[in-house]
Order: C-alpha cells, then structure tokens, then sequence
C-alpha cells in the first residue's frame, strides 16, 4: 500500500467516523422531546402552589385538600395531640423528627396524606375513623400506625408522613407548594 | 428470501448459538448488508429509505401524540391545543406528525412515479405492485381519519363528505353510511372509531411494508434501464452503497421536513381547521388535504353520485392493474419515446386535476376537469394497450446492466 | 443527460418561468383596469415572521390592554390562562404584574357549601387566579348571541390561525374552451408562482394579516357600486359578504397606551393581530429558535452524508 493510499484511508475513515458521531449525536437530542414530553406539562406544573384558608377549621378538626393531585392532610391540634406529640421519645422512633420538625405552627399539623409504605391514604381524618394505636392515622392497606405528628410508629412504613413546603402568609392563610 | 447464497458467517460463538436457533442476523446480513442490488439506480430509487423514515416518524409522534389526545367530540380540539401550548414539546410532535402525513405523500406519489416511469411494475414484479398499492390505500384511509381527529371544521366536514361517498352504493349505501357513523351523522361515536381505526390502520400498513419489502427481495429491484440482473458485474452489495446513498438522500429530504415542520408549519394545512368543528354550518369551500386533491377533482367532474364516486375509485383501481394493461416487453420508458411523451402527460393531467380539485365546482374548472379526467383514464385503457402492440421495439436498448454502465464489453473487462 | 433531454429540461424551464411572468404581468395589467374602488388586502410586515421572526414584548403588552380593553367585552378566550402573559415568548409580564391585572377579575366559583352557585339570582364569583383561563364575558354562546342580536363573537384563541388572505384567483366564468384554457393555465402558472413565493419568503402570517384588513377596513357609508347590506350590519371590505355584525372596534385613540406609543387606528390594528398571533401561537418564538438550529444540524449532517457517499462509491461506475 503506498503512502497516499494510507493517507486517503485514514482521512476517509475519520469522515466515517465524524459523520456517525454527528449522526448519533442528533438523533439523541431528537430522541429527548419524545421522552419529555411525559413529564409534567405547563399546566400541571403551574397548579404547583395553593391557597388555603384555615380559619373554618376548629380546633380537633382536620380538612383533606388536593395539591399536585394528592391529599393534604390539615389538622387543628388540640392540646392532648400536641402534649402527647411532644412527650414522644423521639430516640425511640423509626424516622427520629421532633414535633417541631414536623409542624411550623404546635396547633396546625400539615402533611401529604399519603402513607409511605406503598402510597395508600390512611384512615384518621374522619371523626369515626380509625386513627391507629398513636391518635394519629391508621393505614388500612398494610397496618401501619403514626401518631398525632405523623410519625411512623408501627407497621412496614419506612418514614413519617412527607411534609409539603408550606408557608403561612397570614394566621389564617397558608400556601402550600 | 432472495435467490443469493447467503455468506453470513458467524463471528463470536453467541452468533452461532443464536443462528442455529433463530438466523435473524443471517437474515438482515443476507437482506440488506450483501444483498445484491443493480449499481445502475438512480436517486429514484432511494424514495424507499425516505418513506421508511417517515413510516417511522409518523408511528413514534402518533403513539405520543395518543397519549395526550382525547377521542370526545367535546374535548377533542381542545386536547390538540393543550399538546400544541402546555405539553412538553408538544407543539413540535404535533406539527411533526401533521406534516410528516404530506411529506409521506409526497415520497409514496414520487416512489409511484417512478415505478410507473421505469415499468417497475411489469413481471415479475406483479405483487410487488399490488401490495405498495394496498400500501396506498391503507395511507389514504390513516391520513383521512387522522384529519377528522382535531374535529375542526374541515375534519368534521371532510369526514361527512368521505362517509357520505359510501352512500352512493344502491340500496344498501345508507345503511353503510350509518354504520360508518354509528349515529344518524358524523359525531362522537364516528370520532371514537376514528381514533381507534387511526391507531389501527398504520400497524396493518407497517406488515404491508414488510410484505412490499419481501416481494421486492424475492425478485429484486427494477433499474432504470429496465434490464434484468444477469451477472455478478449487474450489481453491488446493498451495504454500503445504497444504504449511504439512501441515507444522504432521507437526511436531506429530512431537512426539507424540518423546514415545513418549523417555518410552514401550517402550510398543508387549512385555517378552516382551527375553527371548532360545527355540525349547524358547513365552511363555503370545503376541500380535503392536498394529496387527495386530484381523486376530489374526478369525483367532482361527474355530474352523478354514484357515478363519481366510481370515477374515483376507478381512477386508482386502473392504477392497480397497470401491469396487465401496458404489456409492452421493454419495462423503462428511457427506452419508449412515445410512452414517454404520454407519462409526462399523465403527470401533467394528475397535476393539474390536483390543482382542480382546490378550486370551486363551477365554471371552467368542471370543463377542465372533465377533460382531464377522461384523459387519465384513457392513458390507462387504451393509450398504453395500444402502445404495447404498436411501439417499436428499441434498438438502442443495450445488452445488460453492466453494458449501459460500464460501456461495451472491452470497457467492462478493463474495469474488472 | 443526453444533449436532447437538455433542450428538453431547457424548454420546460423555459415555458414554466414564461407562463410565471406572464400570469403576474397579466395580474398587474388587471389590477390597472379594475374598478377604483376595489379594495386589495396586502401582507404586512411582522416582526414575527420569517426564520428569526420574534414577537416584540411591548407590542404584545399594547395587544393584550387592547384585548383587555376592547375585544374581551364581547370576545372569549378560553384557551388562554393568565399565567401564560407571564410566560416565556410571550409578553412577559412579571408575575407581579399579572397579579396586579387580573386582581379584579372575577371568575365563576365552583360550587359552594351548600352546592349553589347562583345567590340572588347573580353568579358567585371568586377572585381570579394565575392558573385561571381568561374569564368570558358570557355564560355561553347562547347568552352571547343573545347580547349581541343573534351573531356570535367568535372566541379568539385561535384566530390568527383560522383565517388568511382571500387568494387572488379569476374563478370568472369562461364562455369558450379556448378561453378557459387561456385563463386555466394563467391561473395555474399564477398559483405555481404564489406557492413558490409563499416557501421562500414562509409566509405563514395570513391570520394577523386578514385581522390587520379586517380592522382597517371598514367604512361608514356602503361604497358605490358595492352590493347593499342589512341595516344592523356594517359595511367591511375584506368581510366575506361585507356585511358584518361587529360595529368597528377600533378608531384613532380607542386604547390610550401606558407605553406611550401613539394610539392610531393603523397601530392599534397591528397591535391587536400580533397580540392574536401570540395567542394562537404561544410557542412561535421557541419553535422558530430550534428550527433554526435543527436546519443548521440537518444541513451539516446531510453535507457529511454526501460526502461519505461519494468516498464509498468512488471507485464504481454507476
């Protein structure tokens, strides 16, 4: 083979080579909006944040609003939930939080009402409900038991109840999200 | 498949296991790596590539465009406009889809063009034929039911007058109709159906393309000089020569999509259809998408319901069975000075009845239309039969492939 | 390519690019010996067409105050939510802003407690939210056709693509064959030149187009010679039939611009179809931005592929 010869090989290999790379790289990039548009779209995205008004809630009460399409549990604590919330040996938990970790405001307990285990809603809202061996919620699906700050106490659920961001705006408005 | 022996030989000890179990390597080796193709194809010939490139642009944006769309006569439109403003990209697979169906025409109407031009559908190639006219069909047939899916007024209006075709047919042509709506008019039963037949329709079309691409594998491709392949010297492996040369060609016509898609988005479309669809009132000019165009200007130059509705089927059905109405031994028309001058006047005629078809149903526009219909059809039933018997054959029709290719025989020895 | 189908291909070209001059001298030649007061709509100028076409914010901020002002008192638009004037493309009114706008917007309430949504016979209403679509002036097209003597204002989401410019064209009745063949194939060179015009300058803004005549083109008084028209209709040019059952919307000075920008009749027309424009086509600005890049990569890309097509097959005769 003569030199020219290599020389044109190689300068054709590295067109090969430049061409497929390019090639490859495009139809990545165009692969992306077919994969995206799965995601969320605008108008999910903008309904991230609500409103709620508390002040019809009294104290014992609780209130299930819809955020991004899940429950949010609202609950008006009354002092016995907050007192026994607060006792808790928070050493002795699963998922160690403090009740001051868990609620902004003692008296307003915000959470998703969604169990962590495999994503049933507990039971406990309701007056008649069942709210477990803790004064919390009970989740009917698998058995687990949270207490009156929503911390896991008993039962497969590996966390307390996840918490929104959530903001109070005024005493008797929060915006969730 | 194809009648070449098949030199796939088996690399890593994984290939062998897998050959002698289920040869699909063997298969797409033998199929479209060594296939032997006549290196006399021109650019026609890479019209194939272009239109697998859009079967599969249209399958993948439809298959996510469904996943966004909703089938209710109430929330149909406004499905569309929430893909085309809050979805994710959803603008871009919306317009992708709308005008890759066009692109699709207009690749399938040149590939048909060509086979036409170069006799490609002469024996043995019969099937082959009949099953990319099957293709064609069943393209209308998606195209039209995915028009009706926006349900604007021209889906809405298009689907009315489409379905009420079916009501030409004596006796039992209202009950068709009926039955195509599943209502006493076109409504949220008929879109339903639509929308399920629409997802239905391109997956049958696929198994036809692999049945198109069987056929052509069994008796391999036509060529522009219209010539049998007879020695080893007629061809070249299909990789890499074509397969580069196919895909130079879908790139670039792929750019050509990409403008439309970005630039004239709405171009092969009509405003009409960006009014919501109203059954009280119909548009004043209603036309269907421009690919239908030519087959709606034959309908129309027939004064009579059921005829025109048999003119336009008819029109296509002559196209079926060409190969049994122009007979003539020489398959490309490079060949055919006479049935040359009568393509390039077919295609004159399809052209111009397009053109035909956008304008109102009055005055000299039926008058031309007439005319021209008449001439395809006596293009098809009468100009080529007779032109099978009467024109000469060509002494300048050279020996074999290699022949035209490569020069007389010295010349071919040389380039060995 | 044998010297003969050269000659061929030459005449072809030849006839194609004759019969094209042709169509648009005789088209001009027509324009000269129409009547005077035929009215020709004509393309506009927008900053957003073309391959780099951009909305301009403050243009779109004075379509939205005249939409706001003017249009939404008889016109819905049900598509639009008002956070979209705060997103990207768009206007861009900062959040703040838009929270400022719609602060007396009123918008029907979902049910209340008790499960009415009527008190005292008048719909309950709750303040507007940035999730909310526009709020329609009527309960439904019913009650619109009622307020406006049986028309109904069309909702404008979609406007400025569900119209364009008339197209030119005879459709004049020919009495012989020869001349119908005459005016067939000027009108088909005409149409083959309109199309060719219409790619490479990528026309697509025939909706702001039609909705800039619309607004500029009505007059008080039925012209001479134009056929006569309802007394509760007006008289407007480029209206299908002329008669139209919107009275003229727009005037000198009808919206008195924040931005300061003189408020004519020809203005507040531009300002209102690009605003529509920007309704109908939320997403032109960032699919204009990626054509252009996909069209750069796609010509790079088919540029390499020819290249490598010509080094597989340069030692084949073909």
């Amino acid at each position: 083979m003569s030199t020219a010869e290599t020389v044109d090989n190689s300068r054709r290999d590295f067109l090969y080579i430049a061409t497929g790379a390019v090639g490859v790289t495009g139809t990545a990039m165009a692969v992306w909006p077919f994969i995206d548009q799965m995601n969320p779209d605008a108008s999910q995205k903008a309904l991230s944040s609500i409103e709620v008004d508390i002040a019809p809630i009294e104290v014992g009460q609780a209130i299930t609003v819809v955020w991004r399409g899940k429950p949010v549990f609202i609950r008006h604590r009354t002092e016995e939930d907050i007192k026994l919330a607060v006792e808790t040996d928070v050493a002795e938990l699963r998922d160690p939080q403090t009740d001051a970790e868990r609620a902004q405001k003692p008296e307003w307990l915000i959470m998703i009402g969604i169990c962590t285990h495999l994503g049933c809603v507990p039971l406990g809202q309701k007056p008649g409900d069942v709210k477990g061996d803790y004064h919390g919620w009970f989740c009917p699906c698998h058995g687990s038991h949270y207490d009156s700050a929503g911390r896991i106490r008993k039962g497969p659920a590996p966390r307390n109840l996840d918490l929104p961001g959530y903001k109070f705006l005024s005493d008797t408005l929060v915006k969730i999200g | 498949m194809g009648h070449h022996e098949s030199n796939y030989q088996p690399k890593w000890a994984i290939e062998k296991w897998l050959d002698e179990r289920l040869p699909v390597i063997r298969m797409m080796s033998d199929q479209f790596i060594v296939f032997p193709t006549p290196r006399n194809l021109n650019y026609w010939w890479t019209l194939g590539m272009v239109l697998f490139f859009f079967l599969i642009i249209q399958i993948v944006t439809g298959i996510v465009l469904a996943m966004h769309y909703v089938a209710d006569s109430g929330l149909a439109f406004d499905s569309v406009e929430h893909i085309m403003r809050d979805v994710n990209w959803g603008w871009l697979l919306r317009y992708m889809h709308a005008n890759g169906g066009s692109f699709f025409f207009i690749a399938v109407y040149i590939h048909i063009l060509r086979g036409l031009y170069y006799g490609s559908y002469k024996a043995p190639r019969e099937i082959l034929w009949l099953v990319g006219i099957v293709i064609y069909i069943l393209m209308m047939a998606a195209a039209f039911m995915g028009y009706v899916l926006p349900w604007g007024q021209m889906s809405y209006w298009g689907a009315t007058v489409i379905t009420n075709l079916f009501s030409a047919i004596p006796w039992v042509g209202d009950s068709i109709t009926q039955l195509l709506w599943g209502a006493y008019s076109v409504s949220q039963p008929t879109l339903n159906r639509f929308f399920a037949l629409h997802y239905l329709v391109p997956m049958i079309l696929a198994v036809f393309v692999i049945i198109h691409v069987w056929a052509l594998h069994v008796v391999g491709s036509n060529n522009p000089e219209g010539l049998d392949v007879k020695t080893k010297e007629d061809t070249l492996p299909f990789h890499p020569y074509f397969t580069m040369k196919d895909l130079f060609v879908a790139i670039s016509v792929l750019g050509i999509y990409a403008f439309f898609v970005f630039y004239m988005s709405n171009y092969m479309g009509h405003p009409d259809n960006y009014i919501r669809a109203n059954p009280m009132v119909t548009p004043t000019h209603i036309v269907p998408e421009w690919y239908f165009l030519p087959f709606y200007a034959i309908l129309r130059a027939v004064p009579d319901k059921l005829g025109g509705v048999i003119a336009m089927f008819g029109a296509i059905i002559v196209v079926a069975i060409i190969p049994w109405l122009d007979t003539h031994p020489i398959r490309s028309l490079r060949y055919r000075p006479i049935a040359r001058i009568m393509f390039w006047l077919f295609v004159a005629t399809a052209l111009l009845l397009g053109f035909l078809g956008a304008k109102p149903a009055s005055g000299w526009y039926i008058t031309a239309s007439r005319a021209l219909m008449v001439f395809w059809f006596v293009y098809f039933l009468i100009i080529l039969p007779i032109l099978s018997r009467m024109e000469r054959n060509n002494d300048k029709l050279p020996g074999s492939i290699s022949e035209a290719v490569l020069g007389k025989s010295d010349d071919a020895a040389e380039a060995r | 390519m044998s010297i003969k189908s050269k000659l061929v291909a030459l005449a072809a070209i030849l006839t194609v690019s004759g019969s094209v001059g042709f169509a648009t001298i005789a088209e001009a030649g027509g324009h000269d010996g129409a009547e005077h007061n035929a009215y020709h709509p004509a393309r506009q100028s927008w900053t957003f067409g073309g391959i780099f076409g951009k909305f301009d914010r403050a243009q779109l901020r004075r379509g939205y105050q005249i939409y706001d002002e003017v249009c939404s008192a008889c016109h819905s638009m049900k598509l639009m939510s008002y956070r979209n004037l705060m997103e990207s493309g768009g206007p861009e009114f900062t959040k703040d802003e838009v929270k400022k706008m719609i602060a007396d917007k009123a918008v029907p309430a979902e049910p209340n407690d008790e499960g009415a949504t009527y008190a005292d016979g008048e719909r309950i209403t709750r303040p507007a939210l940035l999730t909310d679509r526009f709020v329609s002036p009527y309960e439904n097209d019913k009650a619109a056709m009622a307020a406006n003597g049986g028309a109904l204002p069309p909702d404008l989401s979609v406007m400025a693509k569900a119209r364009s410019l008339p197209h030119a064209g005879s459709g004049k009745e020919a009495d012989n064959i020869f001349f119908a063949t005459v005016a067939g194939i000027k009108e088909y060179a005409g149409w083959v030149f309109g199309v060719a015009r219409d790619i490479v300058t990528q026309y697509q803004e025939g909706g702001p187009d039609y909705i800039y005549a619309l607004m500029t083109s009505y007059e008080e008084e039925v012209p001479e010679g134009a056929k006569p028209i309802p007394e509760d209709k007006n008289f407007n040019h480029i209206f299908p039939g002329n008669a139209i059952s919107m009275a003229p919307p727009l005037s000198d000075e009808t919206v008195e611009y924040a931005d300061g920008t003189k408020p004519t009749l020809d203005q507040h027309a531009r300002d209102i179809a690009t605003f529509l424009m920007w309704v109908a086509e939320p997403k032109l600005e960032e699919r204009k931005r990626t054509g252009f890049m996909a069209l750069v990569y796609l010509f790079i890309l088919s540029m390499l592929m020819y290249m490598v097509k010509r080094a597989i097959w340069s030692g084949q005769k073909h």
